[in-house]
């Protein structure tokens, strides 16, 4: 089996992909689950504001789901574009 | 130093075993502990009823042990099993073999001790309730079972199928990625649903008139907490039965062994998070049973956000298996 530099900086870039995604996907998921167990419990102690407590909780993990795009980002580039 | 395909696929089997008992063992251990301590704070606080609670802690434990069990079946058969097939590819299909159930028993161990504990806690505060506090800690316990169910599968086809006269190169990389997909995606699974369920045997204890509201937010929940794990089980079963071209570039196998990294660890997340949500529902619906309707409805959104991450983790593993 002969390896070829290019060979090799594509097989780095498919583990780093992966490596990529899989690992900045905990964060984001976790943290938005806290969101959400947290406005159950808001809604749960004052129905009244469930539209806005909702809200809040959706901006909340819009931004928390930041960090895992960012991933998804660099891992769609270190598959088609580097 | 050349080795035969005999030694490597025994080193493989070996490492395989010791690293399915070695992590399988840590959860489980947790869950149990957990468990204890809540039967013991509830002998504590009601100690009348320390038969009836010895009894759920044994149970609930026993549950939570099964994880291990199955850790410890698949390495006494990885150190004893004859290998007919004296390809190298058997050897990685026995280390992701021993990485599948290692960490797939992680989450579920953990998990199961959550509604053990609780329905122990639930029986020293609410004694009348104690036939439904054990129903609903078996239905959360067996549902956190499943991740480890699927992780003992997909471990038992990549030990026992002969997978013949496929192209090696990429072939031992889509091997050890399905073993890395479905034991990691696994851990957040079952920690999560474990989440849920410990959940509903705290609210039926707080409010026992509650109960089938409880049950049902617990199992909408617990389902979607199930489905990392089943993306994991999906990408697993796609590295293992899709066929690769032959290959002599490095790139094609690590692409399928990127794709096992990015949906394996991509679902742990996901996993704790989505249990999170449903934990907080269930526990709402049971203090505040009149606005059931609103708390699943926040959960089930919520969760779907929390999921997007595992999807992303999905989507690339799909495209490092079936585009580049």
């Amino acid at each position: 089996m002969t390896i070829e530099g290019a060979d090799i900086v594509k097989a780095a870039a498919f583990i780093g992909a992966g490596i990529a995604m899989g690992f900045g996907a905990i964060g984001p998921g976790v943290g938005e689950g806290m969101a959400a167990a947290k406005a159950c419990e808001a809604i749960g102690k004052n129905p009244k504001e469930a539209g806005l407590l909702t809200r809040t909780m959706l901006v909340g993990q819009a931004v928390a789901e930041s960090t895992g795009i960012y991933s998804l980002v660099i891992a769609l580039l270190l598959l088609f574009v580097v | 130093m050349e080795l035969e395909p005999q030694i490597i696929i025994k080193i493989a089997a070996y490492v395989g075993g010791g690293l399915c008992m070695g992590v399988g063992a840590v959860g489980a251990a947790i869950g149990e502990g957990y468990t204890a301590a809540l039967a013991n704070e509830a002998i504590s606080r009601n100690k009348h009823l320390s038969g009836d609670i010895f009894k759920s802690m044994l149970v609930g434990q026993a549950i939570a042990e099964s994880a291990s069990i199955f850790a410890l079946v698949i390495a006494i058969l990885l150190l004893f099993m004859d290998v007919p097939v004296h390809s190298l590819l058997k050897a990685s299909a026995l280390l992701g073999a021993g990485i599948s159930m290692g960490f797939g028993a992680m989450g579920s161990g953990v998990g199961s001790g959550f509604p053990g504990g609780q329905a122990c806690k639930g029986i020293s505060r609410q004694p009348e309730m104690t036939g439904r506090l054990t129903t609903n800690m078996l239905i959360g316990s067996a549902v956190c079972q499943t991740p480890a169910i699927f992780a003992l599968v997909v471990a038992l086809i990549l030990m026992f199928i002969d997978f013949g006269n496929v192209a090696f190169n990429p072939t031992w990389a889509a091997l050890l990625g399905a073993g890395i997909s479905m034991g990691l995606s696994a851990i957040g699974s079952g920690f999560g649903g474990g989440m849920a369920g410990g959940a509903s045997c705290e609210g039926i204890a707080r409010n026992p008139e509650t109960v089938t509201s409880v049950t049902t937010t617990m199992l909408v929940g617990q389902a979607v907490t199930q489905t990392p794990c089943i993306f994991g089980l999906l990408v697993s079963f796609i590295l293992m039965f899709k066929a690769f071209p032959e290959t002599t570039a490095l790139s094609p196998s690590m692409a399928r062994l990127g794709a096992g990294i990015s949906m394996g660890f991509g679902g742990i997340g996901p996993g704790i998070g989505n249990g999170m949500a449903a934990e907080g529902a269930v526990r709402w619906v049971a203090r505040n049973v009149k606005h059931q309707n609103e708390l699943m409805r926040t959960m089930l959104v919520g969760q779907a956000v929390s999921q997007s991450t595992a999807i992303y983790a999905m989507v690339v593993s799909l495209v490092l298996i079936f585009v580049v």
